[in-house]
């Protein structure tokens, strides 16, 4: 819907964006089926932030309709994918490519979940032992009043 | 000293989204920089001369000497705002001036056209957008610089703008032989 | 003339905000009980100051006063009246009055609900919220004011966003806003802890009301926000990882784990410093999302428009109130170090482990929201983070979460033993396991992995999480007596629990079980989706007050007999030539049938999308228990708050403690 609007605001001028009628490309069931795989992943480029399963915006059916042909020539997901890349950059995909660059952002966060076990397990294993050292101390006010006034 | 590090984090955050706010997240730079430009075969705009005769052009009448492919379609709104630049530039003659018409209904590009003037070598009507897929064209208009050896020198993003072009265009006008 | 009082009051009530910001920290410094006393006066005043501004743009509103500029901008004189008064949140400054009216509403209810909370600290409660009052009303004034007069005069105005006219919109912002600003309350807390350097079981317990009730907001402005999108943006998805809705999860999620800590520091007096930090990112991530909804630094569905200049004016907000926050935890958190026995075989030891996932899960978001924004800056190219990204890290994370839910409710406090543990909780996961066997079967006649897993995670949860509640009620004689003997809290927590169980068989059946196409069909056509007919009629000219549409009506057969006939719109709103989609759903608890109509085409065909959604209904209603869930555990006796009338008293009494 988002791009609806950005195509209507830009057809101001009265005139408006011309859809040439394209011929039907017929796909066999597995293709349909690799067309609805691969859609979700891709980016329409000129919707706020849409794929190009779910947008309706003329860039994206043109863009739709070129993958529909690139499947039905039997293409494969990375072929297709890359011919997109070749033309628009890696920001027509919607799930990034794992290179050096995005090695944080696909790794990151499990290492995220080892290390807050690691610390989670240290902290258990010195609560025990300072529990077993000492018993709690109340805050000391008048520390925490000198600390303020200074 | 690790009850330090929330205010690390919160710092690096901070420094990032200084730079992000003045970069403009839609604007896509373009794989095709320093690659030969997508091949192209365009059928010429019927104007000015309604019963000129069907013709086709291509990368190679272009090749020898650097020219501007210019995106642009009668209904965007860009492209009204550019327009009087391009007739300026056309007019000092620098760089040949290629427009690709982007799915465009060619009564429309000719009253577009007759009312604002044509500042365009020759027009090539790309009608169902797949040149534009080839140039990955996002948003009329866009323009491109291609070098005399063919290959993509720059490309820029929304209206032309007389400092747009001094700044990126120009220098690279000599670049490319 | 209502414009500039309006604005006049903004004015005064900034006066009042720095006021209520300044008093009760001198007070605190110099032990003045009549200065810390004027902290309640000050937010009461600043409150009722907000709340005529607010009343101000309204009234301009329902009199579409066009020669205000921000009324010019988001109304027309054919505009419903219900959504002229939903406009004033609309766009970016009349939303920032909302905000606004609820940070000044909420520090209203802290000055009246104190009761039982020492006067030193609920002063430097307020003082905390005075300083957010005080940053959002310089921003308000200096870069975005409502109350902005327009010359020449519109004859007519742009009128309200169109997407913005449906009634589920009309309220979520605001269940939203609730909630973002709600945390304010708890990041205040936290912030007051820090000063004076007294937290306690106490301090846990006067926190953990005010934390549940912004949650319980923000739960119902998500599912809003999501049941809203699902049925206007016409293409049937209910959570697009889009930036603007990650802004509204963090938070969510952080303050979920803070519920949760909050609920360790209350019974036990352990995780202080991090139930601190906790409540200070919550309310943080709380201004992150609204940094990144402003300032244009991400593409997101949201088109507020964007402004370098309210960009920065945010992002040194957010520097300033986050910033100084986290120099004070820096400072001070290291005396909050607590001593205690911790196992991890306990239940503050698994609420410690469900702190871990959710916070990671929150970071994953975080990292894959801004990711694009950091490789840009550091000129390494642009790329988008979608969906895929965040389905693939995000449920991983999920998994051991709903584990751990089980067994939160059954293992005791100190320690567990695992004997007892397997005896009471056996029979639910052997229920589960035939549950994530049978039913997908049934239903559908496959098992696909996701939805057996997610069948699995989300029956565990919902029987274990009944479980503590089924025993309480057994052991008394009557059913009567023992749901009367069971507290609101542990209500309130089976229910979220359940609902959190509800909501993973939604989400697993709807992915694993859905259906969709996109096609052509020509009047009277039709099209077989899963075990339905859809039959195309045809498409006719509709009216409504502001708008013409294109409607389609689309028969519906199962076999042989009708199940319903839908008529999906396509909207045209010539005010701002607009078009949009509103789409047609028949929805029972087992599936939804969804209709959206695509393009027209000259022979009288249509596109039209057609989806089959089994058990999306329990996505929203899993996020409506929770919601439920919430209330009770907020109203829970232990809480319940002292009415205002007690209030002199209480402050009496406090200060003297004091």
């Amino acid at each position: 819907m988002a791009v609806l609007l950005l195509a209507l605001a830009m057809a101001a001028p009265a005139f408006a964006q011309v859809t040439v009628e394209k011929p039907a490309i017929p796909l066999t069931a597995e293709q349909e089926a690799h067309l609805a795989e691969l859609l979700p992943d891709l980016r329409c480029l000129v919707c706020q932030n849409e794929s190009l399963a779910e947008s309706r915006a003329p860039l994206a059916l043109d863009l739709k309709y070129e993958v529909r042909g690139l499947v039905a020539s039997g293409k494969s997901s990375p072929e297709i994918k890359q011919y997109l890349v070749d033309r628009y950059g890696d920001f027509v995909l919607f799930r990034p490519p794992f290179d050096p660059r995005t090695w944080l952002l696909w790794l990151g966060p499990f290492a995220l979940v080892l290390l807050a076990l690691l610390v989670l397990m240290r902290q258990i294993r010195s609560s025990r032992r300072d529990a077993a050292a000492a018993a709690p101390k109340p805050v000391d006010d008048a520390a925490l009043k000198k600390l303020l006034d200074e | 000293m690790r009850y330090a590090i929330p205010l690390v984090v919160l710092g690096v955050l901070l420094a990032f989204f200084t730079v992000g706010l003045k970069r403009d997240p839609r604007l896509l730079p373009s794989p095709l920089i320093g690659k030969p430009a997508p091949a192209f075969s365009l059928p010429v705009a019927a104007f000015p001369n309604t019963d000129a005769a069907p013709l086709k052009l291509g990368n190679a009448e272009f090749a020898g000497k650097p020219y501007l492919v210019n995106f642009f379609a009668s209904w965007c709104a860009g492209c009204q705002v550019e327009h009087p630049y391009l007739m300026t530039l056309a007019k000092q003659g620098a760089v040949t001036l290629v427009g690709i018409d982007y799915k465009d209904a060619d009564a429309d590009l000719r009253q577009w056209l007759a009312a604002r003037g044509n500042p365009y070598a020759p027009i090539l009507v790309d009608l169902d957008g797949r040149a534009g897929i080839d140039f990955g064209v996002y948003g009329v208009p866009e323009t491109f610089l291609i070098g005399a050896d063919g290959r993509v020198l720059h490309k820029h993003v929304g209206a032309l703008t007389p400092e747009a072009f001094e700044r990126d265009f120009k220098p690279l006008l000599g670049a490319g032989s | 003339m209502i414009p500039e009082l309006g604005h006049f009051a903004l004015i005064l009530a900034l006066g009042i905000a720095f006021l209520q910001t300044v008093a009760p920290l001198l007070g605190y410094q110099r032990r003045d009980a009549k200065l810390l006393a004027f902290a309640g006066s000050a937010a009461q005043a600043q409150f009722f100051c907000i709340a005529f501004a607010y009343a101000c743009l309204t009234i301009s509103f329902i009199n579409t006063d066009f020669s205000v500029a921000y009324v010019a901008q988001n109304a027309h004189t054919d505009l419903p009246m219900v959504y002229r008064v939903s406009a004033v949140w609309g766009a970016h400054e009349g939303s920032l009055l909302l905000w606004m009216l609820m940070l000044s509403g909420w520090t209203f209810a802290v000055s009246v609900f104190n009761r039982r909370i020492p006067a030193e600290l609920s002063a430097l409660v307020i003082a905390v919220l005075g300083v957010i009052s005080t940053g959002l009303l310089l921003f308000m004034l200096l870069t975005s004011n409502p109350f902005d007069r327009l010359f020449p005069v519109p004859m007519q105005g742009r009128d309200l966003n169109p997407l913005l006219q449906d009634f589920g919109l009309a309220i979520h912002p605001p269940t939203l806003y609730m909630g973002y600003v709600g945390f304010s309350v708890a990041f205040a807390f936290a912030v007051a802890a820090l000063i004076t350097g007294k937290l306690d079981a106490a301090w846990a317990r006067w926190t953990r009301p005010w934390t549940t009730t912004a949650w319980i907001f923000l739960t119902l402005g998500i599912t809003l926000g999501s049941w809203w999108a699902y049925n206007e943006l016409g293409w049937g998805g209910w959570w697009f990882w889009d930036p603007v809705e990650n802004a509204s999860f963090m938070p969510w999620l952080a303050g979920t784990a803070l519920i949760h800590s909050l609920a360790v520091t209350e019974k036990r007096g352990l995780l202080k410093s991090w139930t601190v930090l906790l409540a200070i990112l919550t309310f943080s991530l709380s201004l992150l999302g609204t940094f990144l909804v402003r300032s244009g630094v991400l593409v997101s569905v949201h088109a507020f428009a964007s402004d370098p200049a309210r960009g920065l004016f945010i992002l040194i907000f957010m520097a300033v109130v986050t910033g100084s926050a986290l120099t004070l935890y820096a400072w001070r958190a290291p005396k909050l170090a607590t001593v205690g026995d911790l196992h991890l075989f306990s239940r503050e030891g698994l609420l410690l482990l469900n702190n871990v996932f959710l916070v990671v899960a929150c970071a994953a978001i975080l990292v894959g929201t801004l990711y694009p924004l950091v490789l840009d800056a550091l000129n390494l190219g642009k790329i988008s983070v979608g969906p895929p990204y965040f389905n693939a890290v995000f449920l991983p994370l999920m998994v051991p979460l709903f584990v751990l839910v089980g067994f939160g409710a059954v293992v005791p406090w100190k320690k567990g033993k695992a004997g007892e543990t397997w005896q009471r909780l056996k029979l639910p996961a052997l229920f589960a396991v035939a549950f994530a066997i049978v039913v997908p079967l049934a239903l559908h006649g496959q098992a696909a992995l996701l939805a057996v897993t997610g069948a699995l995670l989300g029956a565990w949860t919902i029987v274990a999480a009944s479980q503590d509640v089924w025993r309480r009620i057994r052991a008394k004689p009557s059913l009567v007596a023992g749901i009367a003997s069971v507290p609101r809290a542990t209500w309130g927590m089976t229910l979220a629990h359940a609902g959190l169980g509800i909501w993973a068989l939604g989400v697993a059946f709807v992915i694993s079980y859905g259906f969709e196409k996109d096609v052509r069909l020509a009047p009277n056509a039709t099209t077989e989706i899963g075990d339905f007919t859809f039959g195309f009629v045809g498409a006719q000219e509709a009216k409504g007050p502001n708008f013409t549409a294109q409607q389609g009506e689309v028969t519906i057969e199962r076999g042989d007999h009708s199940v319903t006939t839908l008529y999906p719109q396509k909207r045209f709103y010539p005010s701002q030539r607009n078009v949009m989609t509103e789409s047609a759903v028949d929805a029972t608890l087992l599936r939804d049938l969804y209709v959206s109509l695509g393009e027209g085409f000259a022979d009288g065909s249509w596109s039209l999308r057609i989806y089959v959604k089994p058990m999306i209904r329990l996505i929203w209603l899993g996020g409506v228990l929770m919601f439920f869930g919430g209330c009770l555990a907020a109203s829970d006796r232990r809480y319940r708050l002292a009415r205002a009338a007690d209030r002199k008293l209480a402050l009496d009494g406090g200060t003297q403690a004091a």
